[in-house]
């Protein structure tokens, strides 16, 4: 086994997995005992494999899956730099790899780069994988790395990533087989970041994505129509031994939830992403079908701006924080399948979560006491929109509360056509909706420095940006947590940022479909299930 | 002769004036999805989009040069016969419409060929038998599919036939159809839901025509000469009535492929109409433009149509 060299527990802890295992506890049941052992995630699944292979069912070859997204339009791409929805990282998911790629715990795991060594994580080398072919039969080559690399610091290119990969100083091959790539400054998470599906390794020159895709992933492109349908075919030269089981899948866009659902439920499709948690009922109580949720990191947040008024009052934004109902929202707008939140971006699941923030309560009492000290009263507009999952449920919620404590709330719905340009982030009230991050570093540069980009609140804090830096090029793990646990605790105290609860993933899929599990990006594994799943007989 | 040079001066006169409803047609779309918010740019980068990026994207796509400058090169474009590129596809727009515009028209097809005759012949017959009972049974029946909307109609259909009895799919993608059998699987609900909508309108405006002829003078003439009731409507009243009933069907199509976007969602069906709202949504205007000036032309064309089969199917008309 490959992962043996990674067991690092102790003999006691062993024997309460194992004596877990034969008690019969799911996989998931032990996944949380092993964390409460503080055991290093990576090597779960390598003792997992090791107590479940006798239970576990083997993986059987062929077969073909037809899989829905919630969108497919014209703007559908078959170029990695440019992904914009579960759509378009599932597919890139299938038709590339990466230099790296995460597991079920967000800890990044060598793929195209079979080795990665850093110095100071500021110059990082990447080991290549021998005998890697891309679908054309060309070899990978240190020059495909480089290219795609560079090309997301080309404005020309578009990519969504631009911003992140301004940081690559240098990226050049090193060897016949190594690239290497220096940092303009140290940055300990680039595994985790090079995994995201924007930095998949397409072929040197690439730039035409218009026709075909080249790429080194488990399938190849067989047909691909914008707004209609992709289909994929095993490749059969994948890097990875044995894998994919699949021999095609077809990938298809149902806006319509309850036509995804009825899909689903009618046989049309073996599985769906995004199933709504009121459908949840319906698809459980249908035989044959189940639905798979992935406890994550994205977040609704309420975004109170430091720029303006009241919200840029501290005492306004605490009596707001107070104001929210995390429980009721769990349970009444997301029917459970959420987590409820404590004003930090970091999720419980995540490695770098800090525990000892005590809850921040539902409190009219503390909210009336901060609102009065910060001496508002009349109404304050709140903007909503369905394009931020669950903010119109949210803000009535609060409207509801606040009316108890003598302020109107003012929710103004507007259309989640157009939100991200002209409503988010421009109103001192109002609502924005983040996707997980793998990344902490990325999750903290991204949203909440001085400087981000989409520094929602416009929250401006000289020592939170000075423990981002220290964080980024601290590479001892223990350290690491303790300055990420410093920096949660002052976005849930001083952060014009209000989290109610994380929001889980929900996925529906036919019984038949097996190897499913969770990787916290996002649902269908975390857009990569095409490569993990079979189809039972 | 008459007939011919009349139909030949009305055909020239409609050229004419089409020509210049699709050039104010494109520059009302055109204005109007300017005057929405946000462009194609900050749409594609959406949450991502920083000014950098932005300002590259517009200049790729052209958008950085004013209105007026974009909508002459279009037009440009479309006088030598190029649609353009599409911004978010990057493929030519002529592609995009190429593979949709067939589907939308089979879509169309299909209904027209079931519904047509249906509201035909439901429409004579009430008005045959005007204030009986299968008058007052057809006429119930018709107002209440009128009444009832097709999306509540597509989403029981998919309940019952699809999830429930699994006789016809939830989805018609319209893709690797290989038999007749799953030809008709395929376009069964769909077909279905757009038979509700369009047979009634029909079915009422053919009645309305029919009974509007039954009571003219030259109807009771041919009753008094003996006429048997089916003569008297098909013969002598039927071919005066065609004019109405032959807009009445273009209005039912022209709607059947540009106005069938609920249906096309629900069943994930391909079609123009849901191409045009995508379009809309990413800001992609070369597309837009495109489906606007297919569903005008479509419209256009079916008008045109109909009042050709009114003037030749008018005795009158066509004996001046």
């Amino acid at each position: 086994m490959e992962h043996d060299r990674n067991l690092s527990i102790d003999p006691a802890d062993q024997l309460r997995l194992v004596d877990a295992l034969a008690r019969g506890a799911s996989r998931r049941d032990v996944l949380r005992l092993m964390l409460s052992m503080g055991i290093l995630a990576s090597s779960a699944g390598g003792i997992l494999s090791h107590a479940t292979k006798a239970h576990a069912q083997a993986p059987r070859k062929g077969g073909r899956i037809r899989a829905a997204t919630t969108s497919s339009s014209t703007a559908d791409t078959l170029d990695p730099a440019k992904g914009a929805n579960a759509t378009d990282y599932t597919r890139h998911n299938m038709l590339y790899s990466g230099l790296t790629q995460l597991d079920a715990t967000l800890a990044p795991q060598p793929a195209l780069a079979e080795e990665i060594r850093n110095d100071k994580a500021t110059t990082w080398t990447f080991k290549l994988r021998k005998d890697v072919k891309f679908h054309d039969g060309s070899p990978l080559t240190p020059a495909d790395v480089v290219y795609s690399l560079n090309r997301h610091k080309d404005a020309a290119t578009a990519s969504k990533v631009k911003t992140v990969a301004e940081q690559f100083a240098e990226v050049q091959a090193s060897g016949p087989n190594e690239v290497q790539v220096k940092l303009a400054g140290p940055n300990a998470d680039l595994p985790v970041i090079l995994a995201a599906s924007h930095f998949l390794i397409v072929k040197d020159g690439a730039k035409d994505f218009g026709a075909g895709a080249n790429g080194t992933g488990p399938f190849k492109l067989k047909e691909f129509k914008p707004g209609v349908r992709s289909v994929m075919v095993r490749n059969d030269g994948y890097w990875k031994p044995g894998r994919p089981y699949l021999d095609e899948v077809e990938l298809i866009g149902i806006q319509d939830e309850p036509a995804r659902i009825n899909a689903l439920l009618s046989g049309d499709v073996h599985m769906v992403l995004a199933v709504d948690p009121r459908s949840t009922g319906r698809v459980k109580s249908t035989p044959g079908y189940a639905v798979l949720e992935t406890k994550s990191g994205l977040y609704t947040d309420l975004v109170m701006r430091q720029d303006a008024a009241p919200t840029s009052n501290p005492d306004f934004v605490l009596a707001m924080k107070y104001l929210i109902d995390r429980e009721q929202a769990k349970n009444a707008v997301f029917r459970g399948f959420a987590v409820v939140a404590n004003d930090q971006p970091i999720p419980p699941s995540h490695r770098y979560y800090f525990a000892g923030l005590p809850q921040r309560p539902y409190d009219l009492d503390k909210a009336k006491f901060h609102l009065q000290k910060a001496g508002v009263s009349g109404s304050v507009p709140v903007f909503a929109t369905a394009a931020a999952n669950g903010s119109i449920d949210m803000a009535v919620l609060m409207q509801q509360s606040a009316q108890k404590i003598g302020l109107t709330l003012n929710v103004n719905r507007v259309p989640a056509d157009g939100y991200w340009s002209n409503h988010w982030m421009k109103h001192p009230l109002g609502f924005g909706n983040i996707n997980p991050r793998t990344s902490a570093d990325q999750l903290f540069t991204q949203f909440f420095k001085s400087d981000a980009p989409w520094n929602e609140s416009g929250w401006k804090n000289e020592q939170f940006d000075q423990l981002v830096l220290a964080a980024r090029a601290e590479s001892d793990e223990a350290k690491r947590k303790k300055l990420y646990g410093d920096m949660q605790v002052l976005i849930h105290e001083k952060c014009g940022i209000g989290i109610p609860v994380f929001i889980s993933f929900l996925d529906g899929h036919s019984t038949k479909v097996k190897g499913l599990g969770s990787i916290p990006v996002g649902g269908f594994m975390g857009y990569m299930f095409a490569e993990h799943v079979w189809l039972d007989g | 002769m008459a007939d011919k040079a009349l139909a030949g001066r009305l055909i020239a006169q409609r050229i004419g004036l089409g020509a210049v409803t699709l050039l104010i047609v494109s520059a009302v779309i055109f204005t109007i999805t300017n005057l929405l918010p946000g462009d194609a740019a900050q749409e594609a980068l959406g949450q991502s989009a920083t000014p950098e990026t932005v300002a590259a994207l517009r200049a790729q796509y052209g958008l950085d040069k004013p209105g007026p400058v974009r909508y002459a090169s279009w037009l440009g474009g479309l006088a030598t016969g190029n649609l353009g590129q599409s911004f978010t596809a990057s493929m030519p727009v002529a592609d995009l419409v190429a593979v949709r515009l067939p589907k939308s028209l089979l879509l169309a097809a299909v209904t027209a060929a079931v519904s047509v005759p249906i509201a035909l012949a439901i429409g004579i017959l009430s008005a045959m038998w005007r204030g009986g009972a299968l008058d007052r049974a057809l006429n119930l029946i018709t107002l209440s599919m009128v009444a009832v909307p097709e999306f509540l109609v597509a989403t029981l259909a998919v309940l019952a036939f699809a999830v429930k009895l699994r006789w016809f799919p939830a989805l018609s993608n319209a893709v690797d159809i290989k038999d007749a059998g799953q030809f008709f699987r395929t376009y069964a609900m769909p077909v279905l839901t757009l038979c509700f909508v369009v047979i009634a309108q029909m079915a009422r405006m053919t009645r309305a025509a029919v009974i509007d002829q039954l009571g003219a003078s030259y109807v009771e003439m041919a009753v008094l000469k003996g006429a048997k009731p089916a003569r008297v409507a098909l013969r002598h009243a039927l071919p005066n009535a065609i004019g109405p009933i032959a807009n009445a069907v273009a209005l039912s199509l022209s709607y059947l492929l540009g106005g069938v976007v609920i249906v096309e969602t629900i069943f994930n069906y391909p079609g123009l109409a849901s191409l045009m709202v995508d379009a809309v949504t990413n800001r992609d205007m070369p597309v837009v433009q495109a489906c606007a000036m297919v569903f005008c032309f479509a419209y256009l064309l079916l008008v045109l149509v109909a009042d050709l089969v009114a003037i030749l199917s008018n005795p009158r008309l066509r004996h001046r």
